[in-house]
């Protein structure tokens, strides 16, 4: 039920994510979701590639500390009130949302990609399962 | 079962030391007296004549020597035999920007092998070993010290010297080396190296480690023996008194034996230069007793630690002297608080950092600030903000109570600190003062 994200550790300075940037782009790897939690000192960067293999070697090769983290990608309804009743169904199941991005270009127009990662993944699943509301595996990022 | 290199030495009884060190010194006082000008000028100071000097209990009139008067006298003002029997110079890697030139006869390189020798087989070396050298040869005592103690051993001596790290593991594996002697932050780093190669403990042959040069924590050896699945023992020395060797570890790990057939040891109070009582923490002082062509009487180390004679199950009588802090030359003042890197050391290792960490030092608006750099690990790296923070947290908690003063930490990616060959620089001071 769940997609790997890669979270790479960076420090926050000029040109830190560009080096991050041009391995990916050296190996041809398509990112489809990011996102980046900084303090002053470092930053987090969260990816959803396409191949989590050739990615986590590209990096370990290259000296980056990263490891995978497992993620929910919820197909939210692209209409008022579509995030509203993903985080209702995660409030009733009393799970925590750690953290939240969007997907980057989907090419679905009635649906918002989102990604979820929370406390309880299986608790998560489960109830946005009972609302009808789709999760999506890893397989199906690259038809997104 | 504990080997001994000179066991009539080694386990000798404390009256036979007793009786050694009172002959030798009288007669290295009438040495000196003789052959340094130098020196006679400073006992004539204190109105000293070497009859003064009848046995070891009168070591406490004669004058102190300091790297001050080293200096004062470079190169040759110091040295007690004529040029032509001197055989090498040795000279200290400058880490205070003071270089120090010893010289030596061959005698004195022989004692000095002697002592690093009774080291190797006291971390359980002998003839059969394979013994690699990877301190630095050349003027740093470290390689020629050790590899003179490994040849008369028997070890088989591998002479690497420091750098090239590869090449290092490379005759650990395909040499089966068993002993390995460096710098304590040169074997972390090639503990490192190993692991990132996927190297397991039970797959690297070394069983034992000597390492000394600088200061590290108890926490360090830890770490190293974790890694390289070895028992690593420290080794004290400073070349003004010869080299590696002054003292070194036995299987108890608890404390140095200072060779005393050699040296005499003394606590001090830094401040007033009066001895203290067995047991106190001081100021190390050290007269060399044997040496021909550089003794030194009554130096002054700047290395702070405390002896003890108590005994030791090892079974060698000679005093122990405990891991010193940290030479006084490395401590920094920080908000008038004296720090040393070890502690700094103590506390990364102790929340599950690496030893690979540099202390910058600055002053910011006439206050000064610590910063304390550390790699972030695989093992340390989580997606969790929240969580790095809390960690990070720890760590600047657990700083604040070791050293009771504020520091900063800053996490900083893989291998952006400079792994040191030899002896790590711990410490950037930006301080203009």
């Amino acid at each position: 039920m769940m997609i790997k994200q890669i979270s790479v550790f960076l420090e926050n300075q000029p040109g830190a994510l560009y080096a991050m940037t041009g391995i990916l782009a050296q190996n041809q790897i398509d990112m489809r979701a990011f996102s980046l939690a900084e303090t002053s000192d470092f930053g987090i960067a969260r990816i959803i590639v396409d191949d989590v293999y050739k990615t986590t070697t590209v990096l370990k090769d290259a000296g980056y500390v990263h490891n995978i983290t497992p993620v929910l990608g919820v197909a939210i309804p692209d209409v008022p009130g579509g995030l509203n009743k993903v985080l209702q169904a995660l409030t009733d199941a009393r799970v925590n949302v750690e953290y939240m991005y969007a997907f980057l270009g989907g090419r679905d127009v009635d649906h918002a990609y989102m990604i979820f990662r929370v406390a309880d993944s299986a608790a998560a699943t489960a109830a946005l399962g009972k609302r009808g509301i789709k999760t999506v595996e890893q397989e199906e990022i690259d038809k997104l | 079962m504990e080997r001994y290199y000179q066991p009539e030495i080694e386990c000798a009884s404390r009256e036979q030391i007793k009786a050694w060190q009172d002959e030798r010194l009288v007669k290295q006082v009438r040495h000196v007296w003789n052959n340094v000008p130098y020196y006679r000028k400073k006992m004539e100071e204190k109105g000293l004549t070497p009859d003064d000097i009848r046995s070891s209990d009168d070591l406490h009139k004669l004058p102190f020597i300091t790297k001050a008067d080293l200096r004062e006298a470079y190169p040759y003002g110091l040295v007690a035999k004529p040029l032509k029997e001197c055989v090498r110079i040795q000279s200290t890697s400058g880490t205070t920007g003071k270089r120090v030139v010893a010289f030596y006869t061959q005698h004195d390189i022989d004692l000095w092998e002697d002592c690093c020798a009774r080291a190797i087989m006291a971390a359980g070396g002998t003839d059969e070993d394979v013994c690699q050298v990877s301190y630095g040869y050349g003027l740093f005592t470290g390689g020629p010290g050790l590899n003179g103690g490994s040849h008369k051993v028997g070890c088989l001596t591998i002479p690497t010297s420091s750098g090239n790290t590869e090449r290092q593991i490379m005759f650990i594996r395909d040499l089966s080396a068993t002993i390995l002697c460096c710098t304590p932050s040169y074997a972390a780093y090639i503990g490192e190296t190993m692991k990132e190669m996927g190297l397991t403990p039970d797959q690297i042959p070394l069983k034992a480690g000597i390492f000394g040069a600088e200061a590290w924590s108890e926490e360090m050896r830890q770490d190293i023996q974790n890694t390289l699945g070895i028992k690593a023992y420290d080794i004290y020395g400073l070349t003004e008194l010869s080299g590696p060797g002054v003292s070194f570890e036995c299987s108890a790990q608890t404390g140095m034996h200072i060779n005393e057939d050699h040296f005499i040891a003394e606590i001090i109070d830094p401040e007033t230069g009066e001895v203290l009582p067995e047991g106190s923490q001081g100021e190390l002082v050290f007269t060399s007793i044997t040496k021909e062509a550089f003794p030194l009487l009554r130096y002054r180390t700047r290395d702070i630690c405390t002896l003890t004679r108590e005994p030791c199950p090892c079974g060698r009588t000679h005093v122990k002297m405990t891991k010193p802090q940290g030479r006084t030359d490395d401590m920094l003042i920080i908000r008038g608080v004296n720090v040393f890197p070890s502690q700094i050391e103590t506390v990364l290792l102790n929340h599950g950092y690496p030893a690979n960490y540099q202390i910058i030092v600055d002053r910011v608006r006439n206050t000064d600030t610590l910063d304390v750099q550390v790699e972030m690990t695989p093992e340390m790296f989580t997606d969790n903000m929240g969580e790095i923070n809390k960690r990070q947290k720890e760590l600047v908690d657990g700083l604040r109570s070791m050293l009771g003063l504020a520091a900063k930490v800053t996490l900083v990616a893989p291998k952006t600190i400079v792994r040191s060959e030899g002896k790590a620089v711990r410490v950037i001071d930006k301080r203009k003062i």
